[in-house]
């Protein structure tokens, strides 16, 4: 009679000056679907490692099956049947899908030689059950996200996994594969497989959960059924209070036109762009994740070299600008990926946020620390980002005060333009609303904005004209009335006719 | 108290481990802790620590260089042969610029084309050694006027009864520690080894600034080839060989980070001094010389195997 598969009781984390895990319960069941939700630093992605042996709890017990166990790493995990569906996939490109589903865990004969045949036939039943299009052979590297989010899924089949955790499986995945994803969830749901879903998402939580967990600071804040419960309530728990006027929009007084390219064109990501903006505007670009829009933003920048086009700034024709010369005229680009493009992970933010302005925090190449520091606190304060100092690692922060930090260093230099690439991916809901209040304050101000985003509540709740992208070409452009879900889903689902002749 | 004690070793706990080493050996030797060892050490190190304070610029961007024993060699062989033939001023004028074009070479190859920093510093370790036998013709070079040239002052006077070999080293760190912590240039290096991506998305150049470490490593090369040709009055064809190891070596005991962004001069300096100290510590307990080979990167090994742990609190935890 075990109605619950894996229970986690008192569970206690500690990392050095963080208590991550505080006195942690909950319990997963056969066939359901149980949604782990709190703001970045909550202790979520601990708590998953703890339950795929990553980490060793400090405290507390997990019983399996009503009996307590150890989950001494990985490997052992997922042979109990546990297995963790990582955010950033663990799969090794250069390997075959088969090889992949069995990392680290290959059958082998008595001499360790790789049972090649038994490995082939038992990924491809393995595939078969998920109803994935491809075979056992074919090399990981060369399929996409969502295919390989397949393979690590098949693992679960392979492996007869009782509990399968996923975490934040939808973050590179369009709407097409989320579907397809969320179909397979229900699939293993109904073998009885307990499935823990963690997502910043709020609209796939209640799409496909049964129950919710709250953590707040490392504890639990509470568990309720979701069919009971409401967004309000949800958000209520998590940052422990309500968000009103999830959007603001900033009024739509508009200057001179700061940017305008024409003819923009990056061979085999992007094709005849053309587009203006001007002050106080606000321009969403939407698209599905590989459209080429974060191509675009980042040739206008100069982080990438255009094939052809012409633009011009503050109305006059300018050659393509590098990095150095877009900054000193006043552009800001808020990368895409805060981890990779953003940040120096290891600096802190007083030395991020002077990184792209260092003449300005300097006289005859000698660094003016007192200024720089000055600059920092400012906006260290102004954004309320949570620091223990101005040379605390910037790792050591959680995703939305890392995001603050790549804003300070792009507002403390007053850009006229400002480029937002996805400013809001994989942050917590308190920061995502500063955010976007920051969005309409800075339009306000006079300056042009440009704002990437593939969530569409977020690009149609902020922008005033929203170009929608597919396939590497401009597709639409909505304003006012028109700006609504349907127009926009309408627009990226229909393939350029100029592209798809190619 | 205890607490107290696994926070330092978790630290510092290679500098205890060098502590606890540096009073073994004067426990049981009389000279090491006399102010004449400790300065003979420096002296010893001065020349591998002169260019380790250049390499330390190429390491913190991510990068290696491994072309500067080679390059010491040559560069030694220009100072001695030109010494004869353009007197010491000249002499000393080419070597610099001579430093400065070969780390140039090595910073377009690297820096603006892109290629791998292994191989072409490794490419060019054997180049140099080439051009070395190129240019002596096989023969080993001498200063003819030994005995009366004031190039002597660099390898063999004292300033206020300091060596100036070693007042030349921690001028040189000094400047070079300077310039990492407090120019623009210096946040451009430690912005480019920590995210280079992050640092191009910030307009920082960092094919130029990776360009710019090279010729100070070439640079500092060419200081270290005139502190050797001064001490040695002359040069072999071999006079180089193994310094890029040793340079390396020292860095990575300083702490600096071979990936990049985290390190700095002051830990450089630490770890050639610990590394001279090692050394010659080991040849007054009697160990014979090959020995120093024996210990130097058994040392490192664990000089990194315990930053690691303690990094991931399993040792002292």
């Amino acid at each position: 009679m075990t109605d619950v598969i894996l229970e986690v009781r008192d569970i206690t984390k500690t990392f050095p000056g963080v208590k991550a895990l505080d006195a942690v319960s909950f319990d997963i069941r056969p066939g359901e679907v149980h949604a782990l939700v709190g703001e970045n630093g909550a202790g979520k992605s601990t708590l998953m490692k703890t339950l795929a042996g990553l980490h060793q709890p400090d405290g507390g017990e997990i019983l399996y099956m009503g009996k307590p166990i150890t989950v001494a790493g990985p490997l052992e995990a997922r042979q109990e049947g546990i297995l963790l569906i990582h955010q950033e996939l663990s799969l090794s490109p250069e390997l075959s899908v088969a090889e992949n589903i069995y990392l680290g865990a290959w059958p082998t004969n008595r001499f360790g030689v790789l049972k090649k045949r038994e490995l082939r036939q038992n990924s491809a039943k393995a595939l078969k059950a998920l109803g994935c299009g491809f075979g056992p052979d074919v090399r990981v590297g060369t399929l996409s996200v969502a295919m390989q989010q397949m393979v690590e899924i098949a693992r679960a089949e392979a492996f007869r996994a009782n509990v399968v955790i996923f975490d934040e499986p939808t973050a590179s995945l369009t709407d097409n594969e989320k579907d397809q994803l969320f179909q397979t969830i229900r699939n293993l749901k109904s073998k009885g497989v307990g499935i823990v879903y963690i997502s910043h998402k709020m609209d796939e939580i209640f799409d496909i959960t049964d129950r919710i967990t709250v953590l707040r600071d490392g504890q639990v804040q509470g568990t309720v059924d979701t069919a009971g419960t409401d967004l309000n309530q949800i958000t209520r728990m998590m940052i422990g209070r309500t968000l009103d006027n999830y959007f603001v929009k900033a009024k739509a007084e508009f200057g001179e036109e700061v940017l305008r390219v024409e003819g923009l064109s990056n061979k085999g990501l992007f094709r005849d762009v053309s587009f203006s903006v001007r002050q106080g505007e606000v321009l969403g670009l939407y698209g599905l994740v590989g459209a080429g829009r974060s191509e675009v933003v980042e040739t206008i920048f100069g982080v990438r070299k255009a094939d052809g086009g012409k633009l011009w700034w503050n109305g006059a024709e300018i050659p393509l600008p590098t990095p150095r010369q877009s900054i000193d005229m006043g552009m800001a680009l808020v990368p895409e990926s805060r981890k990779e493009q953003g940040l120096v992970l290891m600096m802190g933010g007083r030395e991020n946020t002077s990184l792209p302005h260092l003449q300005l925090f300097s006289s005859g190449s000698i660094m003016d620390k007192k200024k720089e520091l000055e600059t920092y606190r400012k906006y260290q304060e102004a954004l309320a980002i949570k620091t223990t100092g101005p040379d605390q690692a910037v790792s050591q922060l959680s995703g939305g005060n890392q995001q603050k930090f790549v804003l300070a260093k792009w507002l403390c230099a007053n850009p006229k333009l400002i480029i937002l690439d996805e400013p809001t991916r994989g942050i917590d809901v308190g920061s995502k609303s500063a955010i976007h209040e920051l969005i309409a304050e800075l339009a306000e101000k006079g300056l042009a904005v440009i704002v990437i985003s593939s969530e569409m509540p977020e690009v149609l709740g902020v922008s005033h004209r929203v170009l929608t992208m597919s396939e590497g070409a401009v597709v639409a452009a909505f304003e006012g009335d028109g700006l609504t879900e349907e127009n926009l889903i309408d627009a990226v689902s229909h393939q350029p006719a100029s592209v798809a002749a190619e | 108290m205890q607490d107290a004690l696994k926070g330092l070793l978790r630290r510092h706990g290679l500098i205890v481990a060098f502590m606890v080493f540096l009073a073994g050996v004067a426990l049981n030797t009389d000279a090491f802790l006399s102010a004449g060892n400790i300065l003979d050490v420096l002296r010893q190190v001065s020349i591998t620590g002169m260019m380790a304070v250049g390499v330390t610029f190429v390491v913190l961007t991510g990068r290696l260089d491994l072309s500067v024993g080679s390059m010491l060699t040559l560069l030694t062989v220009i100072v001695v042969d030109q010494h004869n033939q353009s007197g010491p001023l000249m002499a000393m004028i080419i070597t610099l610029a001579a430093g400065c074009a070969l780390g140039a070479i090595n910073g377009v190859l690297v820096g603006y084309i892109g290629l791998n920093s292994l191989i072409v510093t490794l490419a060019m370790l054997s180049f140099l050694q080439g051009l070395v036998l190129f240019y002596s013709g096989g023969s080993n070079v001498n200063i003819t006027n030994a005995q009366d040239t004031w190039f002597a002052v660099f390898g063999r006077a004292s300033l206020f009864g300091i060596p100036v070999p070693v007042v030349m080293f921690l001028a040189a760190a000094a400047v070079a520690a300077f310039v990492l912590k407090f120019t623009t240039f210096g946040r451009q290096i430690y912005g480019v080894g920590g995210n280079e991506t992050a640092s191009v998305f910030s307009g920082i150049d960092s094919r130029r600034a990776v360009f710019w470490t090279y010729v100070i490593s070439g640079l500092t090369t060419g200081l270290a080839a005139i502190i050797m040709g001064s001490r040695v009055m002359g040069a072999q064809n071999t006079i180089g060989q193994g310094y890029e190891l040793t340079v390396l070596a020292g860095i990575i005991l300083g702490g600096t980070s071979l990936l990049g962004g985290s390190g700095s001069i002051g830990r450089t300096v630490l770890g050639i001094a610990m590394l001279g100290f090692i050394q010659n510590g080991l040849l007054l307990l009697g160990f014979p010389y090959y020995v120093q080979w024996l210990v130097t990167w058994a040392v490192i090994i664990i000089a990194v195997w315990i930053d690691l742990g303690a990094k991931r609190g399993r040792i002292f935890a």
